[in-house]
């Protein structure tokens, strides 16, 4: 997308995506924060995440117009009818060119970026889709709980005016794929880091930032004119922030996992080019309990990669826990999972073996 | 292939022993070419740029929908589209004035800008997007818009309402005459809150017309590309007028080259006979010449596509404008040609090197091995030449005639020009023989009956010169007769049309209110005409439909060139309209007919009860009452007036309203400056095609001088006789002169009533098809004299030279003759 900074093309690569966002409103050198209008290295005008604030919902689950940057992203690893694996994702970013962005009409200084895909062993489709904040194109309301860009929404299913994100329907269309999927949440929604002050780097750039990853998820997809009834699970991330991240920052590795059992488990690792990693994680308990585990007992060492839109991107992992014996190996469902949207990255749903076994979802980006 | 080369060796010889021949079909072929690409380049010009402006923001060939009643449409009918999952991008369009220009602004919004458009190409897109969306904006105008405005980058006009644009740019890819703007800047800046004017459908695989209903209803229209170009339409018949001058031009130039082949030809017999005896078969010899042609195409044609460059780029301007102030058209003032019009004139040069040969070369395949050279041979007996020529110009004209009763519209009135002119082209030899023949009888001494016995030799090696000649002289008094008389007719129409003494546009129909109730207080002013407008289709044609109120500036004046008595009491007591004369002819109305009107509200039937001539209007127009025009068009303009004062007040009263209103007032003037403004579109409009017709009538001089200066060795053989038998050099170099001024005045007299010929063609048939109107025929004989002087200047001056270098040619040289060959 952007084209101003010569040196800058493994950014704008990886510029968005999931998390991205925010790293993307995080990074002084993000491609997005200057083609969307310079965002600068700071965030003056913008609301700060700070230590210790309460979330509140179903506040919360709305836009927050005071912060630069924020989404509202679903993955569902799903088994259709035919007995084959499936994988979903729907995502809605939002991106604040200037504080106060929020204005009527075409004054509105708001850009929304929708991204959905659906992936089988043998295809990846994607789309994606722009909108103009202010007249109505796109936008989420808090209650009764809204998401919506064009045709694709993310939005509550029960009639009650303040009804939440405990039962929602998520739905994406475009030329190759479709799909519509019910899901119901069979735990709590788990706030992420402390107490969803959720820190990205050393320097202490973070983002607000809380999941609800026990969804169960219904319904239908349709890949290339064929139909097929699909169950699963699924997992929501809603995170937002305004502050810049480290200008050396190359990419970023996410997990998020599904184990058997029942137990969840969020890890990414923040890649720089000075720097070492900056490793997170979070255990997730079958009944939402939350422990962040210690940077040192998280091993994550990528085993094989595969050449795709030019570039080498590791497809195979093997993700260690030390403390909690996880001891494990992610094979792709799809390895050409590679969303190839104007900010392109690779996002697919995964599969794992070894000392526990599961799925999820992994998003790659700054390869 | 060794053979052929040498073959190529030895033919092109003869070009280095006549450097004269091989300038003249040099010469010929790049004039024939650049013409004819010049032309070309003007057009495709002219369409790149309605392109340019009608796919910009849509990339070409996408549909849109459109208001289904015209006018603009809820954007909320955008979002819900989008929400229901139809991808579709908005855009409003307006004008706006910048100082004293009309500016096109189109609003655009750029996240949904389809990516095909020129304007949203990678780098375009992020910059577009990047500077809309940050502080003041940005307006993206072309690099030539900007120059016209007379704004550099960076600049902040302001509109004559007083709006602040945002900082412009300049953008290449941008339409002439337009500022790109973001759709929210469009809705301030036109002051259309919330309005958009046309939805670019994004994806037509995915688009499915039959869900526009649910969600739009009735209110939007899908339009096809195609219709949506009224300007490539309006302007086709200028374009085609163009097309048809410049192939008339290269028609003259083509005679050129086909006379200088013909001669290379006729002297190149006897190499081509001692080629043939050495035994070089026909397709060495044949495929030797087509390589010697393809030399010449690209030598002579590749200066001919730079000289048509020089021409279209010196004519660019006149074309430029009269295209924008007959059509509303902006046209790029900065050549910008593709490979394909390189290509197609050097094709086009090719083509007609190949068809000025092809007799030369069929005579080439038959030349018999052993066939003595004899010069002239190759043309048959003069007999036969001219009964041959009779023959052709017969057929031509038939075929003419025939084009008459079963052709109709332009094609046909340029299909019965160019055979005419075929016809008496070819006829004119064979007049001119006869007009010999005749002398000779008459003739007592010999060397009067020489002159005419020699002159009807002559007339074979001269004819395709004289021919252009009187083409070109032809053409220059039928279009100048055309050009003369609309002029007449315009002048006569635009006072009768402006009676009123100034005409005003008020800035918004709120401020026309103002100034209205103000003007009926003024004592200077004897009445407020208001000249409200709005827009309609009628049988797919865009018309505009003005209102008129009963006043004498109108019942007293308003010229109608068909109209019962009490056709203004009809007009403003009953459903009653008149209409424009190109209306009338292009939907074949006819007085006493009803018309169905759609308007902004319901549609309306209204009779028909008189027709005026509208010169110049590219669309159609209807005149209504007042009272009508504001009941049945809601959006009709409501903001142009004219006011009836007392001349010698004018300019008082002018000072008055801009200083009492400033600001409301859009635009005011009086009427001498709309008739110099008139006069001047006319002006320029008929600019280029007498620039054509000037460089034409240049041509046939040049192929005159060409013709004679070869003939001139050759009419040394005949001479020396004469010579030798007593006639001095001076007396030679004299009647030399004297025939080719009789050749020059009998092409002239010819050219008078061909001339006529094609004003009425110009004037009843193609004006008609072209622009819809009739003219009156007038005749002009003082342009006749001053066209029969300039075919005989130019007689005179191509003459000159090989006149000269007859007298002074020495003794020997004439002797020489006798020991000749010839």
């Amino acid at each position: 997308m952007n084209a101003r900074s010569p040196n800058s093309s493994q950014e704008r690569s990886s510029a968005i995506s999931r998390r991205s966002a925010l790293l993307l409103a995080l990074s002084s050198s993000g491609a997005l924060a200057q083609g969307f209008g310079g965002l600068g290295a700071t965030a003056p005008g913008f609301a700060i995440p700070r230590a210790g604030t309460q979330l509140a919902f179903p506040r919360d689950h709305g836009a927050h117009p005071d912060f630069r940057t924020e989404w509202w992203y679903v993955t569902a690893n799903l088994k259709g009818d035919d007995g084959a694996a499936y994988g979903v994702q729907w995502t809605l970013f939002r991106f604040a060119l200037q504080p106060n962005a929020a204005r009527a009409g075409w004054d509105d200084r708001n850009i929304w970026m929708g991204h959905a895909a659906a992936t089988s062993v043998n295809e990846h489709l994607f789309a994606q889709k722009f909108a103009r904040g202010g007249i109505g194109q796109a936008g989420v309301e808090a209650t009764p709980f809204r998401a919506f860009i064009d045709d694709w929404l993310l939005e509550t299913r029960d009639d009650s005016v303040d009804a939440g994100i405990e039962r929602l329907r998520v739905a994406a269309s475009d030329k190759s794929f479709a799909y519509a999927l019910d899901l119901t949440a069979t735990g709590p929604v788990v706030l992420q880091g402390e107490g969803g002050y959720s820190r990205k780097s050393e320097a202490g750039q973070a983002s607000y930032y809380y999941s609800q990853p026990f969804f169960r998820a219904e319904g239908s997809l349709s890949m290339s004119g064929r139909k097929i009834q699909v169950s699963g699970r699924a997992w929501m991330d809603r995170e937002w922030s305004s502050q810049p991240l480290s200008a050396d920052l190359k990419g970023w590795d996410w997990f998020s996992l599904h184990l058997e059992g029942g137990a969840r488990l969020m890890l990414y690792r923040m890649r720089s080019v000075e720097a070492a990693p900056f490793l997170f994680g979070n255990w997730i308990d079958a009944d939402g309990a939350t422990s962040i585990l210690a940077r040192e007992d998280i091993v994550l060492e990528p085993l094989e990669t595969t050449r795709i839109a030019d570039r080498d991107v590791p497809i195979r992992w093997r993700v260690k826990i030390k403390n909690r014996d996880v001891d494990i190996e992610t094979r792709p469902l799809n390895p050409r999972s590679w969303m190839g949207t104007d900010f392109a990255y690779w996002e697919g749903p995964i599969r794992f073996t070894g000392s526990h076994s599961g799925e999820g979802y992994l998003e790659m980006t700054g390869y | 292939m060794r053979e052929t080369l040498w073959t190529l060796a030895a033919l092109i010889s003869h070009w280095r022993r006549r450097p004269g021949n091989l300038a003249t079909l040099v010469l010929g072929l790049a004039i024939a070419t650049a013409l004819w690409s010049g032309v070309q380049a003007l057009n495709a010009q002219a369409r790149n740029s309605y392109d340019a402006a009608a796919n910009a923001i849509s990339g070409g060939g996408a549909r849109t929908l459109v208001a289904a009643r015209g006018g603009l449409f809820d954007q909320e009918l955008f979002v819900r589209l989008r929400r229901a999952g139809v991808e579709v991008s908005p855009v409003l369009e307006g004008a706006i004035r910048i100082g004293e220009k009309n500016i096109r602004i189109i609003g655009v919004e750029p996240l949904s800008l389809p990516r095909r458009s020129p304007i949203a190409d990678r780098r375009t897109r992020t910059d577009v997007i990047e500077d809309f969306f940050s502080g003041p904006g940005r307006g993206f105008a072309a690099p030539q818009t900007l120059r016209r405005l007379d704004l550099s980058e960076g600049a902040q006009p302001q509109t004559e309402r007083g709006q602040l644009l945002p900082p412009l740019a300049a953008l290449a890819e941008a339409p002439p005459g337009a500022i790109i703007v973001d759709i929210g800047v469009a809705q301030r800046l036109l002051d259309r809150p919330g309005k958009l004017s046309r939805l670019v459908i994004l994806d037509e695989e995915t688009f499915d017309e039959a869900r526009l209903k649910p969600i739009a209803g009735d209110a939007l229209r899908l339009v096809a590309p195609d219709d949506d170009s009224d300007l490539a339409r309006l302007t086709d018949s200028f374009h085609l007028n163009l097309t048809a001058f410049g192939f008339l031009a290269f028609l003259v130039g083509l005679f050129i080259v086909h006379a200088a082949y013909g001669l290379a030809f006729e002297q190149r017999l006897p190499t081509l006979r001692t080629l043939r005896a050495l035994g070089v078969g026909p397709p060495h010899l044949i495929a030797a010449m087509a390589l010697e042609i393809g030399a010449l195409t690209l030598i002579a044609g590749g200066a001919g596509v730079l000289g048509g460059h020089a021409i279209a780029q010196a004519l660019l301007p006149d074309v430029a404008k009269s295209l924008e102030s007959l059509y509303g058209a902006q046209i790029s003032d900065r050549l910008a040609l593709d490979a394909r019009w390189w290509l197609s004139g050097l094709a086009m040069a090719g083509a007609g090197a190949a068809l000025a040969a092809a007799s030369g070369l069929t005579k080439a395949l038959r030349l018999p091995a052993l066939s003595f050279a004899r010069p002239m041979a190759w043309r048959g007996a003069h007999h036969r030449y001219l009964g041959r020529q009779a023959t052709l110009a017969a057929l031509a004209l038939v075929a003419a005639a025939g084009a008459y009763g079963f052709g109709q519209g332009l094609a046909s009135g340029f299909a019965i020009i160019g055979l005419a002119l075929l016809a008496a082209a070819l006829i004119l030899p064979v007049g001119l023989a006869g007009v010999l023949a005749l002398g000779e009888r008459f003739a007592r001494r010999p060397l009067a009956r020489w002159f005419f016995a020699d002159g009807r030799q002559e007339i074979s090696g001269l004819s395709l010169a004289l021919m252009a000649l009187l083409i070109a002289l032809a053409t220059n008094i039928g279009v100048g007769s055309m050009v003369e008389g609309f002029r007449q007719t315009f002048d006569r129409w635009l006072d009768a049309r402006l009676v009123a003494e100034i005409y005003f546009e008020a800035a918004t129909p709120a401020d026309a209110r103002d100034i209205e109730a103000w003007a009926r207080t003024q004592p200077d002013i004897a009445a407020i005409l208001p000249v409200w407008r709005a827009k309609t289709r009628i049988g797919g044609w865009p018309v505009d439909v003005v209102g008129m109120t009963p006043h004498e500036t109108y019942t007293a004046h308003f010229p109608l060139i068909d109209a019962p008595t009490g056709v203004w009491t009809a007009l403003h007591a009953q459903d009653a309209v008149l209409v424009s004369e190109q209306l009338a002819r292009r939907l074949s109305l006819a007085i006493g007919e009803t018309l169905d009107i759609s308007t902004s509200g319901r549609d309306w039937s209204a009779r028909i009860v008189g027709v005026f001539p509208d010169y110049g209007n590219p669309k159609g127009q209807l005149r209504i009452d007042h009272e009508k025009l504001k009941r049945y068009f809601d959006d009709a303009s409501g903001v142009q007036y004219s006011l009836r004062v007392d001349p010698a007040a004018t300019k008082r009263v002018i000072e008055n309203i801009r200083q009492r209103f400033g600001g409301k007032i859009a635009r005011i003037i009086d009427q001498a400056e709309v008739k110099t403004l008139s006069t001047d579109i006319f002006e320029r409009t008929f600019a280029v095609t007498t620039a054509l017709n000037t460089l034409t009538l240049i041509v046939s001089g040049v192929a005159l001088f060409a013709s004679l200066l070869t003939l001139s060795d050759m009419r040394r053989a005949r001479i020396a006789p004469v010579w030798a038998l007593g006639a001095t050099r001076r007396k030679l170099a004299a009647l030399e002169m004297a025939r080719v001024m009789a050749f020059a005045a009998g092409a002239a007299a010819f050219a008078i009533p061909l001339g006529l010929f094609m004003t009425w063609c110009l004037v009843a048939i193609v004006n008609v098809a072209a622009f819809g109107w009739r003219l009156p025929f007038h005749m002009f004989p003082a342009q006749w004299l001053v066209v029969s002087c300039i075919a005989l200047g130019a007689a005179f001056f191509a003459a000159l030279i090989p006149v000269v270098r007859l007298a002074r040619v020495s003794p020997t040289e004439l002797l020489r003759v006798f020991s000749n060959e010839r």
